[in-house]
């Protein structure tokens, strides 16, 4: 089965498990314009490759492997989407499906320069929301560092904005929360006790040696488990404090 | 796991007069916002209150008489949100829901007021009929905070009151307000979330038409589209396709933020909490020193300082292990002197098996009297001191990364703080940790603290007859060994940790109040758990004796104590004793040996070693009792067992290696 095909069913599987919770077969076809009986098929052998969890008559939903690869899909789909619209000046109705054919071929690399490029946009034309890469990086500015940017001019029409985890704000700098990644429990914890996206937020204090890391929110202190806060991504307001 | 139980510390007497309440009332808010003090405020029950977030693990109960009327008062645990994080979550809204109490009083602190409304929104969700009272508006004035309560109370459609719980403050106002809340059940406004999710609550709505829940209907529908697996599982079985519809429309939702739904509905009501907020305080800008710090701020450099903090944590960890120590022995002296006049407390081996019971009995109480209440007394005034000034969380971040190499986080050492007073209590605290791991972790390396019965022994033994040199170094040990089988037991036992997520208060000036009601109401739950254990178990142990079991026993246990550990045959009932007391290892000794100058039949090394093997070998009755209720009995045994074992094990390798030196 070719790699394009693999993808394409994976991204279909995505949407419908997003939307409905899992896959149905007939909904796959209909989705992929493809015949119910081939669907079954892929299905198989997907599910004996290690990328979906397959019970004939309840549908598929997508292993971790295989939400990894549509993760990275829908990421690369998403930067094309921007990059023909905010760069080439593509009419926005027409860039799902030149995406669509794009998103195969383009490389992790090509993937990196783009949103690096494009400083790492939030959202798709669209208005759907663009994952955070899976580079081991801890900003955009250490992504941007590590590649020394390249040199390439930046259009004034990008929307462009750098990102950091909150433990890389300075003293007194304030930054707004971006994303928090990791697992939903914490994520809900950190969002009922007042860190929700938009939030304005700054650093009391950093413990030595990666201990707990106190974060200001909503005029409370709250001290944060130092990987946890790693995983709380906020956009800088200002310069603050050295 | 009893997350609900009753409180454990209350007599059946007021138990049976809370029942015929009229009325039932309870509160609810976030940890820390003062919510325990209004309870005692309104009840005069000594309920735990502390500067300690997330203190109340259990509901507390008490009474409150006005008009004419008996209001029966529940303190729910102090919480943040109805997200099931926890099973104090799960409590309280079920609680609430279910139970339906004729009026909720929900305290809210006026210096954090977005976060607290966050909580108000939820409750309001619930629909019953509420009470807000703003609290802790002295300290909110201090910032240049001040609140419109006539205004939030419009914005919310519930009577608001302020108080300031501490100096009693509005607590009249309070009560009225709620009395008069109880007889009309009025239903509260609801407040609308953003266009996109309240069209969605409005779908699962009407799906859910034929569906009769006991939660209100656009509660179930919000937790529906939150994807809650309680509320889902209830709706399934009437309506699947409700649930699916939800699910649906939850991924809409979810498609359009990227972010899981509950969070978005989190940030939702955030947003709404925001708005009124705003419309209500109003914030004076820092007046002639702005740049001035406060004194929360002044103190915490150095209280979280890398050095200084770590010397601070010592030192006042120390300091509070010394005062115990010494006031204690004071106190246990006197005691003893003045119980010495009724009964010398030697077992009676002859007589009616009457006499020996009752022996035994008045000597587990004369035990109680003089060797932990005089210890524990002072250990928990002055804890409860630190407790309520703040520097508690102070100390948890302090030791945070030090307890994560036990897959612990820092709020895991005020379980193994308290274990020094005495294991029973700390092994309930641990239910403040967030994972089942985590809990049985913590409460497995209080069950190796040192309690005051342990120090006891140690002091009794050691300081004494060998040198203090030695107790100190027991205690060393004891702190290596409980970093190590920590470090073990996190990479053995099974399930997940996560990191610390706590509040850190501001400091304030410990009132006496708190802090005296605080001693005594742990004092008391001591007694009425440890008491019996001891009074039950030495009345047994009197007759046990008696009946000429001695020789037997000490016969069966003379390979493991003669030959391995090289101890006289005779201490293999004193520990046998020591189970159900860990001091009575001590009195036996001397009722067997008939001296208490241990010197003169123990050599230093077997002092040294029948003092390691009394502080590791089993966790005392009372502590077995309380893992078997929190953990289950497998799990209650398979630790003492493991401790059994591990005493022996370094008992016999320490006899060994000192027999070279000493």
């Amino acid at each position: 089965m070719a790699q394009e095909q693999i993808e394409e069913y994976l991204e279909a599987i995505y949407d419908l498990e997003t939307r409905d919770g899992s896959a149905k077969t007939t909904a796959i076809a209909k989705c992929l314009n493809v015949a119910p009986a081939s669907v079954t098929e892929v299905l198989r052998s997907l599910s004996v490759k290690g990328l979906v969890a397959y019970e004939p008559y309840r549908g598929a939903t997508l292993t971790e492997e295989g939400k990894k690869i549509a993760d990275t899909i829908k990421r690369k789909h998403r930067l094309l989407e921007v990059f023909l619209t905010d760069i080439l000046k593509l009419n926005r109705e027409n860039v799902h499906d030149e995406a669509c054919r794009m998103e195969h071929a383009i490389s992790d690399e090509t993937e990196h320069a783009l949103c690096r490029m494009m400083h790492a946009p939030a959202r798709c034309p669209h208005g759907s929301p663009i994952s955070p890469c899976t580079l081991g990086v801890g900003s955009c500015a250490e992504c941007d560092a590590l590649e020394g940017a390249a040199g390439i001019p930046i259009p004034p029409s990008v929307r462009g904005r750098t990102i950091l985890p909150i433990t890389s704000l300075l003293p007194k700098q304030e930054g707004k929360i971006a994303f928090i990644r990791g697992e939903h429990r914490i994520v809900q914890r950190l969002s009922d006790l007042g860190l929700t996206l938009g939030t304005t937020v700054s650093i009391r204090r950093r413990s030595p040696g990666n201990g707990p890391v106190e974060v200001c929110v909503r005029r409370t202190t709250l001290a944060i488990d130092h990987a946890i806060a790693e995983t709380i991504f906020v956009e800088p307001c200002g310069t603050g404090t050295a | 796991m009893s997350g609900c139980g009753p409180c454990k510390g209350c007599s059946p007497a007021s138990a049976s007069k809370i029942k015929d309440a009229d009325y039932t009332l309870a509160l609810a808010g976030n940890a820390n916002v003062g919510k325990s003090v209004i309870f005692n405020q309104l009840t005069g029950v000594d309920q735990i209150i502390g500067n300690w977030p997330g203190k109340t693990v259990e509901r507390a109960d008490g009474v409150l008489v006005h008009g004419g009327k008996r209001y029966r008062v529940i303190d729910l645990p102090g919480i943040y949100s109805f997200s099931t994080y926890s099973m104090e979550e799960l409590v309280s809204r079920d609680f609430i829901a279910l139970e339906h109490p004729d009026a909720v009083i929900n305290v809210v602190d006026a210096s954090a007021l977005e976060r607290n409304l966050f909580f108000t929104i939820q409750l309001l969700e619930l629909a019953p009929p509420l009470v807000v009272a703003v609290n802790q508006l002295d300290l909110a004035e201090k910032k240049g905070i001040t609140v419109d309560t006539g205004k939030l109370s419009a914005l919310l459609g519930v009577p608001v009151v302020p108080t300031i719980g501490i100096r009693g403050k509005g607590i009249a106002e309070l009560t009225a307000a709620v009395t008069g809340r109880v007889q009309d059940h009025p239903v509260p406004q609801v407040l609308r979330f953003g266009k996109e999710v309240e069209e969605r609550i409005g779908l699962i709505v009407a799906a859910l038409k034929n569906v009769t829940s006991p939660y209100p209907e656009r509660w179930t529908a919000i937790k529906l589209l939150e994807r809650d697996p309680a509320i889902q599982q209830i709706v399934s079985g009437q309506n699947p396709a409700a649930v699916e519809t939800a699910a649906r429309l939850a991924g809409e939702i979810e498609a359009l933020h990227g972010e899981a739904v509950s969070v978005v509905i989190s940030a939702e009501r955030y947003q709404i909490a925001d708005r009124i907020a705003r419309d209500v305080l109003t914030i004076r800008a820092p007046g002639e020193h702005p740049e001035k710090e406060s004194l929360t701020d002044q103190i915490d450099r150095i209280a979280l300082h890398p050095v200084f903090g770590l010397v601070t944590v010592c030192a006042v960890i120390g300091f509070l292990l010394l005062w115990t120590f010494t006031i204690g022995a004071q106190i246990s002296a006197l005691l003893a002197g003045f119980f010495s006049q009724f009964e010398p407390y030697e077992p009676v081996i002859s007589g009616p098996l009457m006499d020996i019971l009752w022996n035994g009995a008045f000597s587990g109480f004369v035990a109680g009297v003089t060797l932990v209440i005089p210890y524990v007394l002072p250990f928990y005034i002055l804890l409860a001191v630190i407790e309520d000034s703040g520097y508690l969380t102070r100390i948890a971040v302090v030791l945070d990364r030090g307890m994560h190499r036990m897959g612990l986080h820092g709020k895991a050492i005020i379980p193994l703080i308290l274990g020094y007073g005495c294991n029973v209590p700390a092994c309930y605290s641990c239910r403040i940790m967030e994972t089942p791991k985590q809990k049985l972790l913590a409460a497995f390396l209080v069950t190796l603290v040192p309690c005051t019965a342990r120090t006891v022994v140690i002091l009794g033994l050691v300081a004494v007859f060998v040198n203090i040199w030695w107790a100190l170094a027991l205690y060393v040990l004891d702190i290596l060994l409980i970093i190590v089988l920590g470090r073990l037991a996190f990479t053995v036992v099974p399930g997940e940790s996560v990191g610390l997520v706590m509040e850190m208060p501001d400091y304030h000036v410990p009132s006496l109040s708190v802090v005296l009601k605080q001693t005594w109401a742990r004092t008391r739950s001591l007694v009425w758990i440890v008491f019996p254990a001891y009074i039950i178990g030495s009345a047994v142990l009197q007759a046990v004796y008696a009946a000429g079991l001695l020789s037997p026993v000490n016969a069966l246990l003379l390979p493991v104590t003669v030959l391995w550990l090289g101890l006289p045959a005779v201490i293999g009932i004193t520990l046998v004793f020591g189970i159900v007391r860990k001091e009575l290892t001590i009195l036996t000794l001397a009722v067997i040996f008939g001296t208490t100058n241990f010197a003169a039949v123990l050599s230093p090394v077997q002092l040294i070693v029948f003092a390691l093997v009394t502080m590791l070998y089993i966790p005392c009755i009372s502590v077995i009792l309380v893992l078997a209720s929190e953990f289950g009995w497998k799990r209650a045994l398979a630790i003492s067992a493991l401790e059994v074992v591990l005493a022996i094990a370094i008992g016999g390798i320490a006899f060994r290696v000192l027999s070279l030196g000493m």
